[in-house]
């Protein structure tokens, strides 16, 4: 114990007095969220987005020719949806405007406190003859609006912890064992596991610390949603650098060339980026790529996160999430100790 | 004779197509310094990793107090590698402590740091420390168990001499506190003075084995005479000499040094920038080895 904990304390003090690094975990999250909060903050006022569910065409034009000019408005993009429970969250978060219901009634639910939903609701009626638009079963719903900043924050926060674990660790280990390092320290009783573990605590103490920070200065700076569980968040992001931070270790367990380290860091890193759900949804990917993302630890990352935070999740919601991840941590590590050499 | 602290028996380390370590066995008697010589690539730094457990042998082993070299021996012993790199953003003290943690036995810090010298810089970090001072923090690292054998590789190689002496000094104190040192160095000057034994390796064997003087005794039985070309001007015949020309010096080998010196005086010889000397433990390597330690 005492030889871990000295390991670790030595690591500490290594990552947190290298300035430059720290610095660069921190700011580049911060400097992305405002990025993002600027960038998409005028967006889409004037296009309208209205969700039809049970929109078989027969519906629609069955109401169309009773009068009801709306399916012909301009500036309202009009989107089939196959489930309504969702879409109807969707309204709650102000991703929809509105949401019809063809398939009985006809019924549609806007946002209480949603301005587009509400000029929305004025256009339905306008455009209807008669009280045709009236007729139609109003139901309301309430929520705060999800931006897109509110969306991509928690792929951002998972995307950064993401990069410090893969580098944080599997570079470090790498140019420990290039420049001599891991090799004096096989000179003394210090176990493997006993290296390994105190840079997996390591790792795992500063990088929650960081992203503890991260989430605490961008909720400052653009108050986003967080509709769950502190502690389920938490959980989340515990597990996930766990996950990732044993994925570096596979990777660092044998190699000392820090140019290939790089390389496969970065191809490791890059597909995450891409196909995890960070910046854009799965949704609308063709289904091999969906699959593929489901092997990616961080898209259980940004999943469970997303989920926690934007649709307040509970542990149960995200349990597969999890499961996914405490698995692939299993393999990962057990991959990485046993193919691990100080030289 | 008291049962060597650590033996090396019959040793092999081939790496593709290089056998680095051919056959090498001996052994260390406790308390002592053994020295291990050659000119680079001659095997040294394989066979004292494999000594200090950090390369495994092909074949062979290593016995330490007459059992293969295990958890014991990790605690008892101390290493100076020949080159390391430390982790950084630590100062020299944080240094000192994370090493003192790995071991169940320590020295006392503030003896430490005063038997290395390492006060004045001991809250600098270690990426800002001259030659001298790292290396003397590498020893202190090597100390810091209490060892009971240290492996030194070539401990003083880039230090100035002024540096290099210093060292030598702390490498005797830790001689008088009985413990078994392990020496490799490019150094013949370094040999003489610190060794108690030595072993000369060439091509992964060793070639050959003993104390300096034994070994100096064994092969040579003359001293030299060395003077000028320019100087050595001797009219006919003169006794049946070996003499040697090269780089603008003549040395005579002889072995009456009385009677040469006379001859050369009466025969008119400018003696004024003659020197006489003994042979040396590089005489030997170049003899043994057909080319100079520093390669």
């Amino acid at each position: 114990m005492h030889r871990f904990l000295a390991v670790l304390h030595a690591r500490n003090l290594e990552f947190l007095r290298d300035r430059a690094a720290l610095s660069w975990n921190v700011l580049l999250p911060v400097f992305l969220v405002l990025g993002f909060a600027f960038l998409f903050s005028g967006e889409e006022k004037t296009l309208y987005k209205v969700g039809l569910y049970g929109a078989d065409g027969r519906s629609s034009q069955s109401l169309s020719a009773r009068g009801t000019a709306f399916f012909d408005t301009k500036y309202i993009e009009f989107i089939s949806v196959a489930d309504l429970s969702r879409a109807i969250v969707k309204v709650q978060h102000h991703q929809l405007d509105m949401l019809i219901d063809l398939s009985s009634g006809p019924r549609y639910w806007v946002n209480s406190s949603s301005a587009n939903g509400y000029v929305l609701e004025r256009v339905l009626w306008g455009t209807s003859a008669g009280d045709e638009g009236r007729a139609l079963t109003k139901e309301t719903v309430s929520g705060r609006e999800i931006r897109y900043v509110d969306w991509v924050i928690p792929g951002i926060l998972a995307m950064n912890m993401m990069f410090s674990c893969l580098f944080g660790i599997g570079y470090v280990i790498v140019r420990y064992r290039k420049n001599g390092v891991l090799k004096r320290l096989k000179a003394t009783p210090l176990t493997a596991v006993e290296f390994l573990s105190a840079q997996v605590l390591s790792r795992l103490l500063l990088i929650i610390a960081i992203t503890v920070v991260v989430f605490i200065g961008t909720d400052l700076l653009v108050d986003f949603v967080m509709l769950g569980s502190y502690a389920t968040l938490l959980l989340v992001f515990v597990l996930g650098a766990l996950c990732l931070i044993c994925l570096a270790l596979t990777l660092a367990a044998r190699t000392a060339s820090e140019e290939f380290a790089g390389g496969a860091l970065n191809l490791l890193a890059w597909p995450m980026m891409i196909f995890s759900g960070v910046w854009f949804s799965l949704e609308g990917l063709h289904p091999l790529a969906r699959a593929f993302a489901q092997t990616l630890p961080l898209t259980h990352i940004v999943d469970a996160a997303r989920a926690v935070m934007n649709d307040g999740a509970t542990l149960v919601d995200i349990f597969p999430n999890l499961l996914v991840l405490a698995l692939m941590s299993v393999i990962f590590l057990a991959i990485g100790a046993r193919t691990f050499r100080w030289e | 004779m008291p049962a060597p602290i650590i033996k090396v028996v019959n040793l092999f380390k081939h790496f593709a197509g290089v056998k680095a370590v051919d056959g090498v066995s001996f052994s260390i008697r406790e308390g002592s310094c053994f020295g291990l010589l050659g000119p680079n690539g001659a095997g040294k730094t394989t066979t004292i990793e494999i000594m200090e457990g950090i390369m495994s042998p092909t074949s062979g082993e290593v016995l330490y107090k007459g059992i293969p070299i295990g958890s014991q021996f990790k605690q008892e012993a101390g290493i100076q590698f020949q080159s390391t790199s430390l982790q950084e953003f630590l100062t020299v003290a944080e240094t000192l402590q994370l090493f003192q943690r790995l071991y169940a036995r320590s020295v006392d810090f503030d003896e430490l740091v005063e038997i290395c010298a390492l006060g004045e810089f001991l809250q600098r970090d270690n990426r800002k420390l001259s030659g001298g001072q790292r290396q003397r923090l590498l020893l202190a690292i090597a100390l810091i168990n209490d060892p009971q054998v240290v492996f030194l590789d070539e401990p003083t190689t880039g230090l100035d001499p002024q540096s290099r002496r210093n060292f030598w000094t702390l490498i005797e104190n830790i001689k008088a506190k009985n413990k078994t040192v392990l020496l490799t160095t490019h150094y013949m000057e370094e040999a003489a003075q610190l060794c108690d034994e030595i072993a000369i390796m060439d091509h992964g064997h060793i070639i050959a084995q003993g104390s300096p003087s034994a070994l100096l005794a064994e092969h040579f039985d003359d001293i030299l005479v060395q003077l000028p070309e320019a100087d050595f001007a001797l009219d006919g015949a003169h006794p049946t000499w070996e003499i040697r020309r090269a780089n603008g010096m003549v040395t005579i080998h002889t072995d009456n040094v009385h009677d040469t010196i006379r001859y050369l005086h009466e025969h008119n010889v400018n003696l004024a920038r003659m020197e006489v000397r003994s042979r040396t433990l590089e005489d030997l390597f170049l003899e043994l080895t057909g080319q100079h330690l520093r390669g």
